[in-house]
Order: structure tokens, then C-alpha cells, then sequence
């Protein structure tokens, strides 16, 4: 080509300017000072408006409580109206911040982790709220995993999050499975529940119903580590303590345990290729003899199972000791540039507060409520599925057994780590040791940088 | 392409003067020449400007943002830190991230081997059959995988890769159920039952393509060899292959970068699981930059990625080139 050395010339001159060009970006860094976020203080009222006022919520698909809420709310105060935006809980989780950070964000967002949210000045602080509601009555144990610290730390500092109902998780048994094999009721230790497991597998009833394509394994795994790791350097880790380690001789041990389950053959065999919604259904169909998951099954399983299946906590290690269990509010958090601060707190204090909006709490989620421990409990069918996890919410609550969930210690590690190494450790490919260390490796690279 | 001219700025350079440029003066002094062609060099600036603009604000621009948000520790919403190299080092020193670069590259094999080879036999099959209604049909249904977006195939082969899905099921009716397995679930199977979708996809387009590039070729070629006394073999790497070369190689670039860029099969079907057995940068670099909010290395990975497509591919266009010439 007789003109080939000019373009390329030209191509030269392009790439010039584009490295200019790359010079100048890179003299101003990307993204914005933390915004001063004393300066936007509200003033805080616990009256409601008589204005006519839109709240905006972006909640997760498959979530129905917050438009029944939201309509028993405008029909006791019609001059309220509820704007509800939904997506899928992954995507609405990915572009969180980005919501908040935006000029028109949501006045309420479904937030599992607060991740680096409040250091960004995104979400508000609810503490002035907090003394004007004098929710200092609601249990603190509840609350603390909601409170993060200026540094980063959740457990203590401002409150950032409240939950529509709190959640609290345990094991499902199938009575009829369990009568079959001559097992009388459930184990009040793990050693029974090992015993229990043997049972089954010996005679040809698949043990454990889980799943792990989508990490929910981890139900098991971590019911297990709660039983032997000390519980306040478990939290101190999953709050993002600094020093904090998952690598505890108490985790390697529940991680050992869970390798040793799966070397006897007592998950499923595809349990990798199990989701959620299917692990969910074959225990529904009588497939298994224990599963583990929370409260917010238990009105599904009732209605596939009917009496034949009840709801108990994990067994501690020694019989009568007390019990420890994962909970979580579902959290939610409000926006920091929310135009109706006053409204749609007082929103969150009247689901904590009014008894139609509790009973909807319960009926639908079969979480607890939460707030003010001496409020009068939702009624429930008694001998229900969903009586029986307000009562272990109430027990664990008693005996300070709550813990959080491991997936929310920081945004990425479930998906980043804990799924991909627990798929290696339920088909035996990793010991429980490698699993505890590999977590932690991971973790300190998302926390460290 | 490369024996026309592009129409653009190349062809209205004030030294090469296009014909067209000083159609209008009669009697062209030097200085005249000059500047009618300094205007058409304008008018031809200004009308590239609508393209320049969408091309620069929606590739160029990204692309430089990508290069210097690699350069920082950002979360894609707060304050920035310079850390110079660090993403790349990282990169390219975590085992987790190069499995993946190496998952990729593993896909080739089904995304670019298999449809282009399969193509192959498939084109010159349909090509000497009677043309009918059978030959149309069969091309239809070759063709069909091509508008069945990615991500809903995901979805469906991971129906059929399970335990009691589709696979094991005639796996089983023909005797072979000591072979079934939930292949998604695998180690050793999950990444060739992930890269199978990709062929399944990918080899109708190849096909058609293929087929198109076929009915281009001479036929008194084919006349010519088989008065020679040529077979069907011989007709094929004299005749076919060589005359398809040009077709070969938009198909290996296509199918080599839809490989190392693959994303929603694996997201819908095994999410780079079990363990990280079918994780691809594409995914990862997903992961990175909207769960962990670790914008600056998700940048520094993609730029990798598409350094690294680029290596790979830009041979394959200089060889088609060269080879044509």
C-alpha cells in the first residue's frame, strides 16, 4: 500500500495524544471526597407529615413483605405513598452504592452489608433517631451487627441499618423419616446428631438435604464451626475487627467436621449442582431426613410436610450448654441524601412498633419482629412451624446466642471465597484446615486492600 | 477489505489528492490545489465528527478510563488511591485469576476448534446435496442455536446436565449409565460440559457462514477436479479449505474472542463453580468490580483480557492477509 506510512504516522500522533491525554486523567484520581455528612443534618422529628409525600424503597425480588407493609401503612396514613423498585438480590446488591451515591437515591434500600457505605458518607445515621424513639428498649444484641464504627467496624458505633423482621436460622427434621428409623426425636447434642446422621445413611435415607451451587452449604458449615469456635473472635472476624482471623482452632474443627460429613457420604452427591430452590423442594418432597436452613422456610415446609416435619436449634457439643445460631435482621439502610429522612424512619419505627405491622411481619417472613421486648408477640397457629422459630428466636436471644452470618463479613467473600472453597470441602477435594486458611488468605486481601 | 481503500480521512490527505477533490478546478495552479483539498480534507473531517464522537465516547473514552482506573485502589464510588502497578502484579501473581486466563484458554478448544471444524464437514455436506427442501431445512436447524441468547442456554443445558436431566437420561436409555454424572458439578467435566454449550451455539453460525463462503468458489474449480479424477478428500484441501481461508479466519476471530471473553454461559450455568473449576476472567472480573467493589483491579484484569485477546488475534487477521495477497 503506497500509503501506509502516513496512517501509521498518524496512528503514531493518535496513540500521542491519548497518552497526554492519559497523563492529564491521571493527575486528578477518579471518584469524590467523602462527602461531610455533618453538614446535611436533619432536624429530627418523630411526628409524621401531613404532607402529601412518595417514599421510594429498592428492595429484592421474591420479597413480598414490604408491599404488604407499605400498604397497611398508607391505608393508616393515606397522605403516605410507597414507590417499590425490586431486582434481584445479586444484581441489587452490586449496585447498591451506586443507588445511594446517585442524586435521586432510594429513601430505603435493602443493604445485606454495609461494606464501605458508610465511609463513603452514603447512608444515614440513625443514632439521632435512636434517642428521639428511645429504642434503647429493643435488645442490643439485635441492633449491634447494624452499627458500624468510623473505622469500618461493624458491632459498635453509629447505627446504620435496621431489619424488617429478624432471622433466625436451625435444623429441619422430617418426623415421618425419623420415626421410620426409629429416631425419637431431635438431638440434644452434636454427637447425637452425628449418631442420627449414621442412622439415616445406613438405612438408605439421604442425611442431610443441601445445596452449594449457589454457597448455601454454608448453613451447615458455619451451624457446625458456631459449636466449637469461641463466639466473640467469630463475630470480631465478621465484623471486621482489625487482627480478627476465621483461621481459629474452633473453625478448623467445625471445617473438619464438615469434611468428615462428606467423606461418609452424607451430603448429596451432586451437591454442587444443587441451588437453593432445588435443595429446597427435595427436602419439601421428603428427601432428606435433616436440612439446614431459617425461619423464612418454615410456613413452605409446613405446607409440604404438614406434621410431619419440626424446626429445632443446632445442638450444642455438651447437653444443656447453650446454643448458638445464626440471625440477621433483613437489613435495610436509608439513604444519606434521602429527601424524607423524618418519614421514612418513622416508617421503619412503626413496622418495629404497630401490631398489624408486626403480625405481617411474622405471618409472612415468620421472622421475628424485633423491637421492644416487652411489645406483645404476633399470634400463631400454635404448634406451628413458625411459633416454634419465634420461640428458638426468643431462646437465643435469651442465652446472647446470636451470631451473624459469615457470607455478610465482607461484600465479596461469599462469592469470591467461601462458595468456591466449601464446593471443595462438601466432595472431600480440601481438609478443613485448607478451607479455614484459604477463607482467611482471601479475606485479608479484601479487608488489607 | 484490505484491497479497497477505507473511505475517510486516508483517501483526502493534501499529498494524495483524490481525483474527485480537484474534479472542479480546470486549471489547477499548485497553491488552488492545495486549498480546494485542504477543504475537502475539512468537509471529510466533518462529516467523520458523528461517528468520531459516538466512537470515542462510548469506546476510546471507556477504554481510557479502564486503563487509569486500573492504576488505583477505587471502590467505583469514594476516594481514590494511586497504587501504581499493584493491580497488574496481582493479576498476574493470583493463582485464582490466572486459572481462570488459563479456563479461557482451555475454551477455545469448543468455542473455536470444534464449531469451525464441525462447520467445516457440515458445509460441504450441505453443499453437495440436491438443493431442496431438506438442504434448507437442515441449514435452519443448524442456524437455530445462533438466536437463543447465551445466558438463556446456560440456563437450559444446566437442566440438561443434571443428575436426572436430559443428558443422563438417554446416557442411561443406551446403555451407558455407568458413565451419567451431574457434569456441571464435576471437576473434570464441568469446563468441557460448560465449553460443549459454546459449541452447540457457535457451530451453526460457522456453518452458515461457511456455506455462504462455499457458494463464492468457482465452480468450474470443482468441475476442473473432478474431471481430474479428484475424491471427495482431495476436493476438499484443494478446493474448499483454501478457498475458504478468508471465512476461516473472521470465524477463528469471532469464535476466539466470544472464548476468552465468555461470560453469561458460565454465569447462568455453574458460576465458575464447583470450586473454581469453570471460572473465566469474564466472570471474574465481574465479581471483582461490582460484589468486592474493587473497581480499580476488575479494570487492571480487563485490560489483561483484552491485551491478551489481542495477541491471540491479531496473527490470525495477518495471516488471512498475507495468505490472500
Amino acid at each position: 500500500m503506497p500509503s501506509s506510512r502516513r496512517p501509521a504516522g498518524r496512528r503514531a500522533i493518535a496513540l500521542g495524544a491519548l497518552a497526554v491525554v492519559g497523563v492529564v486523567l491521571s493527575a486528578c484520581a477518579p471518584g469524590a471526597a467523602a462527602p461531610d455528612t455533618s453538614a446535611d443534618a436533619v432536624d429530627v422529628s418523630t411526628e409524621l407529615t401531613s404532607d402529601e409525600v412518595t417514599l421510594t424503597i429498592a428492595d429484592e425480588t421474591g420479597f413480598p413483605v414490604t408491599d404488604k407493609l407499605t400498604e397497611e401503612f398508607t391505608k393508616q396514613h393515606p397522605n403516605v405513598t410507597f414507590n417499590i423498585t425490586r431486582d434481584t438480590f445479586q444484581n441489587l446488591t452490586a449496585n447498591a452504592p451506586k443507588l445511594l451515591a446517585s442524586s435521586t437515591p432510594p429513601d430505603l434500600i435493602r443493604l445485606p452489608t454495609l461494606g464501605e457505605t458508610v465511609k463513603d458518607g452514603l447512608v444515614l445515621d440513625l443514632d439521632p433517631y435512636f434517642d428521639a424513639y428511645g429504642w434503647d428498649a429493643w435488645p442490643a444484641s439485635q441492633l449491634a451487627p447494624l452499627r458500624m464504627s468510623e473505622d469500618g467496624v461493624r458491632g459498635s458505633g453509629a447505627l446504620y441499618q435496621l431489619g424488617l423482621g429478624y432471622s433466625i436460622t436451625g435444623i429441619y427434621m422430617n418426623t415421618a423419616l425419623a420415626d421410620q428409623l426409629g429416631i425419637d426425636g431431635p438431638p440434644a447434642t452434636m454427637a447425637e446428631l452425628e449418631e442420627d446422621l449414621a442412622t439415616a445413611k445406613a438405612g438408605g435415607v439421604q442425611p442431610i438435604m443441601a445445596g452449594d451451587k449457589d454457597g448455601v452449604v454454608n448453613f451447615v458449615t458455619q451451624a457446625a464451626m458456631n459449636q466449637y469456635a469461641d463466639k466473640d473472635e467469630f463475630m470480631a472476624w465478621m465484623f471486621n475487627e482489625p487482627g480478627a482471623t476465621y483461621n481459629t482452632e474452633g473453625n478448623t474443627e467445625g471445617a473438619e467436621l464438615i469434611r468428615r460429613w462428606a467423606d461418609e457420604g452424607y451430603f448429596p452427591s451432586d451437591i454442587n449442582a444443587l441451588d437453593y430452590f432445588t435443595f429446597v423442594s427435595q427436602f419439601s418432597d421428603g428427601g432428606a431426613l435433616f436440612t439446614f436452613n431459617g425461619n423464612w422456610e418454615a410456613a413452605n415446609y409446613q405446607a409440604a410436610l404438614g406434621d410431619d416435619v419440626t424446626f429445632f436449634l443446632v445442638p450444642p457439643i455438651e447437653e444443656g450448654g447453650d446454643h448458638v445460631a445464626m440471625g440477621a435482621a433483613n437489613s435495610f439502610s436509608v439513604a444519606a441524601k434521602s429527601q424524607h429522612k423524618n418519614e421514612i424512619v418513622y416508617f421503619l419505627n412503626w413496622i418495629h412498633t404497630d401490631p398489624v405491622a408486626r403480625q405481617i411481619i411474622v405471618d409472612v417472613t415468620g421472622a421475628s419482629p424485633g423491637g421492644d421486648p416487652s411489645l406483645a408477640l404476633p399470634e400463631v397457629e400454635s404448634g406451628s412451624l413458625i411459633e416454634k422459630a419465634l420461640e428458638m428466636s426468643a431462646q437465643i436471644g435469651e442465652e446472647n446466642g446470636q451470631v451473624d452470618f459469615m457470607a455478610n463479613t465482607t461484600a465479596g467473600i461469599y462469592a469470591g471465597s467461601i462458595i468456591p472453597e466449601s464446593q471443595l470441602l462438601v466432595t472431600s477435594q480440601i481438609t478443613g484446615a485448607e478451607f479455614t486458611e484459604r477463607v482467611q488468605k482471601f479475606y485479608e486481601s479484601e479487608v488489607g486492600g | 477489505m484490505t484491497s479497497r481503500p477505507a473511505i475517510g480521512p486516508d483517501v483526502l490527505t493534501p499529498g494524495d489528492t483524490p481525483a474527485s477533490a480537484v474534479a472542479g478546478s480546470r486549471t489547477p495552479r499548485r497553491a488552488t490545489a492545495i486549498a480546494v483539498a485542504r477543504r475537502a480534507t475539512l468537509v471529510g473531517w466533518a462529516l467523520l465528527v458523528p461517528a468520531l464522537l459516538a466512537y470515542v465516547g462510548f469506546v476510546i473514552w471507556p477504554l481510557i478510563q479502564g486503563v487509569q482506573y486500573s492504576f488505583y485502589d477505587w471502590n467505583g464510588v469514594g476516594v481514590a488511591t494511586w497504587v501504581g502497578f499493584d493491580n497488574y502484579l496481582r493479576v498476574f501473581t493470583d493463582p485464582d485469576l490466572l486459572g481462570a486466563i488459563r479456563n479461557a484458554f482451555l475454551l477455545i478448544a469448543f468455542f473455536t476448534v470444534i464449531p469451525v471444524s464441525v462447520g467445516l464437514v457440515l458445509a460441504t455436506l450441505i453443499r453437495s446435496m440436491k438443493a431442496g427442501a431438506f438442504a434448507s431445512i437442515s441449514q435452519t436447524i443448524l442456524f437455530l442455536p445462533q438466536i437463543i441468547p447465551l445466558a438463556a442456554a446456560g440456563i437450559a443445558w444446566s437442566w440438561m446436565y443434571a443428575q436426572t436431566g436430559a443428558v443422563n437420561q438417554i446416557l442411561s436409555g443406551v446403555g451407558l449409565g455407568w458413565i451419567t454424572r451431574s457434569w456441571l458439578a464435576d471437576y473434570t467435566t464441568a469446563l468441557p460440559a460448560v465449553g460443549l454449550i459454546g459449541s452447540w451455539v457457535l457451530t451453526g453460525l460457522c456453518t452458515v457462514l461457511l456455506l455462504t463462503g462455499i457458494g463464492k468458489i468457482d465452480v468450474s474449480l470443482y468441475e476442473a477436479i473432478r474431471l481430474d479424477g479428484a475424491g471427495w478428500w482431495r476436493e476438499f484441501f484443494t478446493i474448499t479449505l483454501p478457498g475458504l481461508r478468508q471465512e476461516i479466519a473472521v470465524l477463528v476471530t469471532l469464535t476466539v474472542i466470544a472464548a476468552l471473553s465468555s461470560f453469561d454461559i458460565i454465569y447462568t450455568s455453574t458460576q465458575g463453580g464447583p470450586g473454581r473449576a469453570t471460572l473465566v476472567p469474564g466472570l471474574s472480573i465481574f465479581r471483582i468490580g461490582f460484589t468486592q467493589s474493587d473497581v480499580g483491579l476488575a479494570s487492571a484484569f480487563g485490560i489483561v483480557l483484552m491485551v491478551l485477546i489481542l495477541i491471540v488475534v491479531l496473527p490470525i487477521q495477518r495471516l488471512s492477509r498475507t495468505e490472500s495477497r
